[in-house]
């Protein structure tokens, strides 16, 4: 490629301060320095609620592992929004995301994408990937916390022979279970995947023949009966458990307790948002972005990113959880707030998570 | 007064949001208590009270009306704001992609430039293409008009013209000076003012003879001025700008310089040679540039120099509360009137007096604001100036003219509509270079 980028050089003295691409994107939307962008390819609904919404990245984008998630962003009454979301197609394959209609960009992303929009990615990241070596798998899931999973199924599944998959997923009904046809279908043609429904509606429990428990309830975690009814060799599987957070710290909790090897938990999880203690906002205060040359006065509670989008700063953003680390902006000065554990810090020059720390008094950011 | 230099766009009143934030405004003052290092940015401007001395245009004013018309004008801010969306977004897309179809299509048509035919067509494009990007794109952009799409392809802190002088040094001198400080004499300070007289407190010195000759180099190098003020020389001569600051400044405008002349002048002549019109192409990105240049530098002097557009003394802004903040953007601010090609082809800097109130609201909105902006100076007895551009620009160029002149002693009254009220100060600079 040594001759395109000597070319693009020669044409950059053409365009310059703008990019060819800047010029490129006239005739191909995907082309940017900037900002990756994906197009998107497909939309299908998969519940009232749910729809998967499949692109085709621009150059930049890395081939996800399945159960990945990657930064989604989307532009809602001019405005661009970023939220994190699971990858479902499977590895090797196109990217698509599985997006319920909750909260406010969400429920945009699930009702007004279509084919050949543009959305703005970011490469996929996490850890909540398959194990190296084949090994049974039990599959721990609710609601859109399928998502990964599904990846993770269509990627294995169908590819190996050898392999032992068992999903317990819990859904309200069969009409809101995500995948729900496809996945009874996968479990028909490959002996490699058992699929337990589990319905906590009544209606989807007797309804369905597909629903393992008769009585629509809640799936209990607190003890090992349900699980044992399901899965009787459940501590013989490598885990894997996403969802709700209660559903999760159930499973935790579970695992570490009655787990096969009680020190070492045999389950890996995946959250969806970040543990806040609730009331630890303070008094908040005057935020002020730097470069941006831009000032809020915010309230305790509220994210400095949040803050900052609100108010049109181009803020780096990832999980918005506190766990990835893309957020980190250096603090010229003042004090912030830990939103996780109410705990006030702020040394100049420390790198603050924007994402999990609030305002404590004035703040100055640098960007 | 306001000892603080500040932010250069008035947010005024506090944005309501989902998230519990809300912008503050710049006459709220700055907690005393921050800690220590923490400097504020914000201009402390009164809460009530007036300045020591109104403006001469709003005196029939009380200190109430003017609060009453700063809550009107925090009002209509804050509508255009709550309406801000997809449709505001899709306009600066297409005017960007407009504007990019022309530049790609023009410089292309310069390769044929041999044949006349192609070297007017492209030069045109060109010229069009550049005007656009620098007026209702560029200008704007940086001014944070479309930071609120948070896409950073569109936003004041990425955003790099086509224009000599570096976006960054721009911002500084037009955003943070010009804009706070307009039309004050001694702290608007002008791209001409150690050449151009532009107003009439402005002593007279013998070389002023000379403003119309000055004026019409500048217009066609507008871009070279607008540079070599943005390095703000005469605060390296005060002290006021270290030798460090100037020699960065230094730098990164010579690389500007090297980027945009290489891509004119060399790059697509030598182009353009491939078919035998490198010569043809060279004159045509010259013309376009000088067309550009003559056009902006028009529409900036009607900024604010026709007849109605009023300056101020230091007096007048000490004091100043959010209301006499808005006035004295009104009142030293002039319109273009026209159709919708010439608030396109200016920028929207055709209704410079919103713009003046508002930096930061999106260009598209200003005629919305237009409207409401003419009722509140119609109701609060205030002089709205504006005028087709052709009288504008005659008014500005008389002014060049009648100012290389000394003043006549009769002249000095301070009741002279276009002059305030002047005091005993020292020779100050003056007037805005501001777009």
């Amino acid at each position: 490629m040594p001759q395109i980028r000597a070319l693009r050089r020669v044409a950059s003295l053409l365009t310059t301060p703008l990019a060819p691409e800047d010029f490129i994107r006239l005739v191909n939307p995907l082309a940017s320095t900037r900002q990756l962008r994906g197009i998107v390819t497909k939309v299908t609904r998969e519940t009232a609620d749910s729809t998967t919404i499949a692109f085709r990245p621009g150059k930049g984008w890395n081939a996800h592992a399945a159960g990945q998630w990657a930064r989604i962003g989307v532009e809602i009454n001019g405005v661009r929004q970023w939220r994190s979301y699971s990858l479902s197609a499977a590895a090797g394959h196109d990217p698509a995301i599985t997006v319920t209609a909750i909260g406010f960009v969400s429920t945009a992303l699930a009702r007004d994408t279509k084919v050949g929009d543009v959305l703005f990615l970011d490469t996929p990241q996490g850890d909540f990937v398959l194990p190296v070596h084949p090994r049974p798998l039990l599959m721990l899931t609710a609601g859109s916390g399928l998502t990964p999973v599904m990846s993770m199924i269509r990627t294995l599944v169908p590819r190996r022979q050898d392999a032992d998959v068992v999903l317990i997923h819990s859904a309200r009904s069969p009409e809101e279970a995500l995948f729900h046809d496809e996945l009874l279908e996968l479990a028909d043609q490959f002996p490699g995947l058992t699929v337990r429904h589990w319905y906590t509606r009544a209606g989807g429990a007797k309804a369905g023949t597909d629903a393992f428990n008769r009585e629509p309830r809640r799936l209990n975690l607190t003890d090992t009966t349900d699980l044992e009814s399901m899965c009787p060799d459940w501590r013989d599987r490598a885990a894997y458990a996403c969802g709700p957070a209660e559903f999760l710290d159930a499973a935790s909790e579970l695992w570490e307790r009655d787990g096969d090897d009680a020190g070492h938990a045999n389950l890996t999880i995946e959250r969806f948002a970040a543990v806040l203690l609730p009331g630890t906002g303070g008094e908040g205060g005057i935020v002020t972005f730097e470069k941006s040359d831009k000032e809020v006065e915010v309230d305790g509670d509220v994210p400095l990113l949040d803050a900052g989008e609100d108010c049109g700063v181009v803020m780096p953003s990832g999980c918005r959880m506190g766990i990835c680390r893309s957020c980190l902006i250096p603090l010229v000065a003042g004090k912030v707030r830990d939103l996780r554990t109410g705990e006030v810090h702020g040394e100049e020059g420390e790198l603050i998570q924007t994402c999990v720390n609030a305002a404590a008094g004035p703040v100055h950011l640098d960007i | 007064m306001p000892t603080l230099v500040h932010k250069s766009a008035p947010s005024p009143t506090p944005v309501p949001s989902p998230a519990g934030t809300s912008a503050t405004q710049p006459g709220q003052p700055t907690p005393q208590n921050e800690p220590g290092g923490i400097r504020p940015r914000k201009p402390i401007l009164a809460a009530t009270g007036a300045p020591a001395l109104r403006p001469a245009a709003a005196r029939h004013l009380s200190d109430e009306q003017v609060a009453q018309l700063g809550v009107e004008l925090d009002t209509l801010r804050d509508a255009i704001i709550a309406t801000r969306g997809a449709k505001d977004a899709a306009y600066i897309r297409r005017v960007i992609r407009a504007q990019r179809t022309l530049e790609i299509a023009g410089r292309a048509t310069l390769m044929l430039s041999k044949k006349k035919t192609a070297l007017v067509a492209g030069t045109a494009m060109l010229s069009v293409a550049k005007i656009l990007e620098n007026m209702e794109i560029g200008h704007n952009v940086l001014h944070g008009q479309w930071d609120w799409m948070r896409d950073p392809d569109i936003h004041s802190t990425t955003w790099e013209w086509d224009f000599v002088t570096p976006a960054a040094a721009w911002k500084h001198t037009h955003n943070d000076l010009h804009h706070t400080w307009t039309n004050v004499l001694g702290k608007d300070k002008d791209v001409g003012y150690t050449t151009l007289r532009m107003a009439e407190d402005q002593p007279w010195k013998p070389h002023n003879i000379l403003n119309p000759v000055i004026n019409a180099v500048l217009a066609p190098f507008f871009e070279w001025g607008i540079a070599i003020y943005d390095l703000e020389l005469e605060a390296v001569k005060d002290g006021e700008k270290s030798k460090a600051d100037l020699k960065r400044d230094l730098k990164s405008v010579g690389r500007k310089v090297v980027r945009q002349a290489t891509k004119d002048y060399i790059a697509t002549p030598a182009a353009a040679s491939v078919f035998g019109s490198g010569k043809q192409a060279l004159i045509g990105t010259f013309t376009a540039n000088a067309i550009r240049n003559v056009w902006a530098h028009s529409v900036i002097f009607c900024g604010h120099f026709p007849d109605g557009a009023d300056v101020f003394t230091e007096a007048e802004i000490e004091g100043e509360t959010r209301g006499d903040w808005y006035i004295r953007q009104m009142l030293g601010s002039a319109n273009i009137s026209g159709s919708k090609t010439m608030h396109l082809m200016t920028g929207n800097l055709s209704h410079q007096i919103e713009h003046h109130c508002f930096p930061d609201l999106p260009s598209n909105r200003y005629a919305e604001v237009a409207v409401h902006m003419r009722d509140i100076c119609d109701r609060y007895g205030l002089p709205y100036t504006t005028g087709p551009i052709h009288r504008q620009v005659g008014q500005a160029w008389a002014k060049v003219f009648r100012l290389a002149l000394p003043p006549k002693k009769s002249r000095t009254s301070p009741t002279t509509p276009e002059s305030a009220p002047t005091t005993g100060r020292s020779p100050l600079p003056m007037v805005a270079s501001g777009l």
